[in-house]
């Protein structure tokens, strides 16, 4: 096949399809709809369930009823329905069930403006849910990111036994691009769960290293553990013991910890004799990437840095960028989140400046071209 | 007899129970085994899910693949897992909080898809676990730690709910009617669709001792009082039934297209006739 025109949210579908999704629940809303009515008209043609929920928090408990099937589930939201999902992301981190929740960001707070893009769900997604647990997000600016980072969710969300959120916004689900989706390189090979021991009756899926996560067998297969919300045991049942409980909670933390020099990614371009470095994310990187080139055609010595995962944030990198450069602006849309993330990684050693979007508009290129221009006359 | 069939079916390390003396629970868990043994249930082929609350901690003692789920979503759980794997059975377990207050709405939904799931609600009219909070089966006027003056409100009537909103087996039995309920719950099992079956439990802790039950013996009489079987109930006027219950079968449908089939058949379309 050649390249042919495919909008943000369709490629989400091929690349999760090419990672072998079988089951997708979900409930419309804007802007993430698109997702859910072709996984509706093709997963049924690769063997797939679609099935359309009663809301978005039993969309992702059958997801979760999928994936403990043992089957790669997946569902796909924005900032009212990610909200009610909060509840079951925590089971899923918590019992170690694999699952990837795509959140199409729109502005907010509540009902916001359904059609407008934003990035204000950043610090939701990481602590949406209550209790401590780590979180794993990865956010594409481009079509084709669309399609590889939706493999890489899966990839990851099997590897760690746990939920990825697919953080776009509603520019980059709904902007067009030509990809060939047959034609992209490097694809990642979803390891399968298995194998598992043929002792069913006794085995014990939550008995592994202080580092590695649970791996849970299909349900039905004649593996008799328990699958639960509460702090539990190597068989999955309720304990209370501080020291288990405690152990848990850790590995569940230290899972993540073992594998976050694979897991995190970033783009960076013009840095090495950068004086500032331009750091955004999602549909912004498009302005700020623009903005950059046109800065350096005037001989401004600026740098271009854009986390694709976006949790764990790329601390240490961006720790080490800001030792070679007099100042970070950070361009999102929101009153400031990320740059939460980049002031603490930085420290006081550099100066970081804000670029907020709050009006419910993509920040456009000549925004950070001015940004940048005042950062470096003062 | 039941202790053959606690061996075989109950997790005997995970005993004694949490349940308080004098619980119905248990009695409804040792009509489940007998059912299990009646239908002659594949261990290994069978899921049982649970909300959360008192009649949800069943899960932790059946020695089967056993999820327990967050309150109210057990059945949106059950419905994603049964959705893929049409080779298992998938039993659900819920209290009357957990079904119809926060689970309400996918408790309808389930019943309006008919999918091959078995539901089986243990009522005992209040929030046990939580140290007895009004549910929405709690009786008017009745008294609970949130209804201090009486319940302000009406009950729901479970089965009529579940019929309403499409599912295909719909029966009632309470803690007194023991053979009864095993009856059901094999019923239940084998019957292809959303099956549901209301239980009624006693909650002498929480609920009798609030509302002049000086025992859980005189709760049981009160359910034995109040029951009328279905036969009977089809011959009885609205106004002679007020303040009893129903209990049997009160629908059975065969003719309905489960959920699963109507999805097999669109993927099978797609592949040509091979699976």
């Amino acid at each position: 096949m050649s390249a042919k025109l495919v909008q943000g949210n369709e490629a989400v579908v091929y690349g999760s399809f090419k990672a072998g999704l079988k089951f997708f629940a979900g409930y419309p809303i804007t802007p993430s709809t698109e997702i859910a009515e072709m996984c509706a008209r093709d997963l049924p043609k690769v063997g797939g369930v679609f099935i359309q929920m009663e809301d978005e928090i039993s969309s992702i408990a059958a997801c979760i009823g999928a994936s403990l099937a043992g089957f790669r589930s997946m569902s796909a939201t924005s900032g009212p329905g990610f909200s009610l999902m909060q509840e079951n992301i925590g089971y899923a981190i918590m019992a170690e069930v694999p699952l990837v929740i795509v959140n199409v960001q729109r502005m907010g707070p509540s009902t916001g403006i359904a059609t407008a893009p934003s990035q204000s769900d950043y610090m939701q997604v990481r602590w949406g849910t209550h209790g401590d647990h780590p979180m794993v997000s990865f956010a594409p600016f481009s079509v084709e990111e669309c399609f590889t980072e939706a493999i890489r969710s899966i990839y990851w969300s099997e590897r760690i036994s746990s939920v990825v959120v697919l953080l776009l916004d509603e520019v980059v689900a709904h902007m067009r691009e030509g990809i060939d989706v047959d034609n992209i390189e490097n694809i990642l090979e979803v390891p399968d769960r298995g194998p598992f021991p043929d002792e069913k009756g006794s085995f014990r899926p939550y008995k592994v290293d202080r580092d590695k996560g649970a791996k849970l067998p299909p349900l039905g297969m004649g593996y008799r553990f328990n699958v639960t919300g509460l702090v539990h045991d190597e068989m999955g049942f309720p304990v209370e013991d501080p020291e288990k409980t405690g152990d848990l909670i850790r590995r569940l933390h230290n899972k993540i910890d073992a594998v976050e020099d694979e897991i995190t990614s970033y783009d960076e371009r013009y840095t090495d004799d950068a004086d500032v470095i331009v750091i955004s994310y999602g549909s912004v990187a498009r302005s700020a990437l623009r903005a950059v080139r046109e800065l350096r055609k005037n001989n401004v010595k600026v740098g271009f840095f854009r986390p694709i995962t976006v949790w764990p944030f790329p601390s240490k990198r961006v720790r080490e960028l800001s030792k070679k450069v007099k100042n970070i602006v950070v361009a999102e849309m929101s009153m400031g989140q990320m740059v939460l993330e980049v002031e603490r990684s930085v420290g006081d050693s550099c100066q970081i400046t804000l670029l907020q979007g709050i009006k419910g508009e993509l920040i456009t290129p000549d925004n950070i071209y001015n940004t940048v221009s005042e950062v470096i006359s003062k | 007899m039941i202790g053959e069939l606690t061996n075989k079916y109950l997790r005997m390390d995970r005993l004694p129970h949490m349940w308080c003396p004098g619980c119905g629970h248990g009695i409804a868990l040792g009509a489940l085994l007998r059912a299990f043994d009646r239908v002659k249930i594949d261990k290994d082929k069978t899921v049982i899910l649970s909300g959360i609350g008192c009649a949800s901690r069943a899960v932790g003692y059946l020695d089967f693949s056993t999820v327990h789920t967050t309150h109210g979503r057990a059945l949106a759980f059950a419905t994603g897992l049964r959705l893929l794997r049409d080779d298992v059975k998938v039993i659900v377990i819920m209290g009357d909080g957990d079904a119809l207050a926060i689970g309400g709405n996918h408790f309808i939904h389930a019943c309006r898809r008919n999918i091959d799931i078995t539901a089986i609600v243990l009522n005992n009219q209040i929030y046990g676990m939580t140290g007895g909070q009004g549910s929405p089966t709690t009786p008017q006027s009745r008294l609970s730690t949130t209804t201090p003056y009486g319940n302000f409100a009406r009950a729901f009537d479970f089965c009529n709910l579940a019929i309403g909103a499409g599912a295909t087996y719909v029966a009632r039995a309470t803690a007194y009617h023991a053979s009864l309920m095993t009856e059901l719950y094999a019923n239940a099992i084998k019957h292809h669709g959303f099956s549901f079956v209301e239980t009624f439990t006693q909650c002498p802790v929480n609920y009798g001792r609030r509302n002049k039950f000086p025992d859980p013996a005189s709760m049981l009489k009160y359910m034995k009082d109040i029951s009328v079987p279905f036969k009977v109930a089809e011959k009885m006027g609205s106004d002679e039934l007020q303040g009893k219950i129903v209990i049997g079968e009160l629908i059975k449908e065969k003719e309905d297209v489960e959920l699963n089939e109507v999805v097999r058949e669109r993927i099978m379309k797609f592949r040509g006739g091979a699976q």
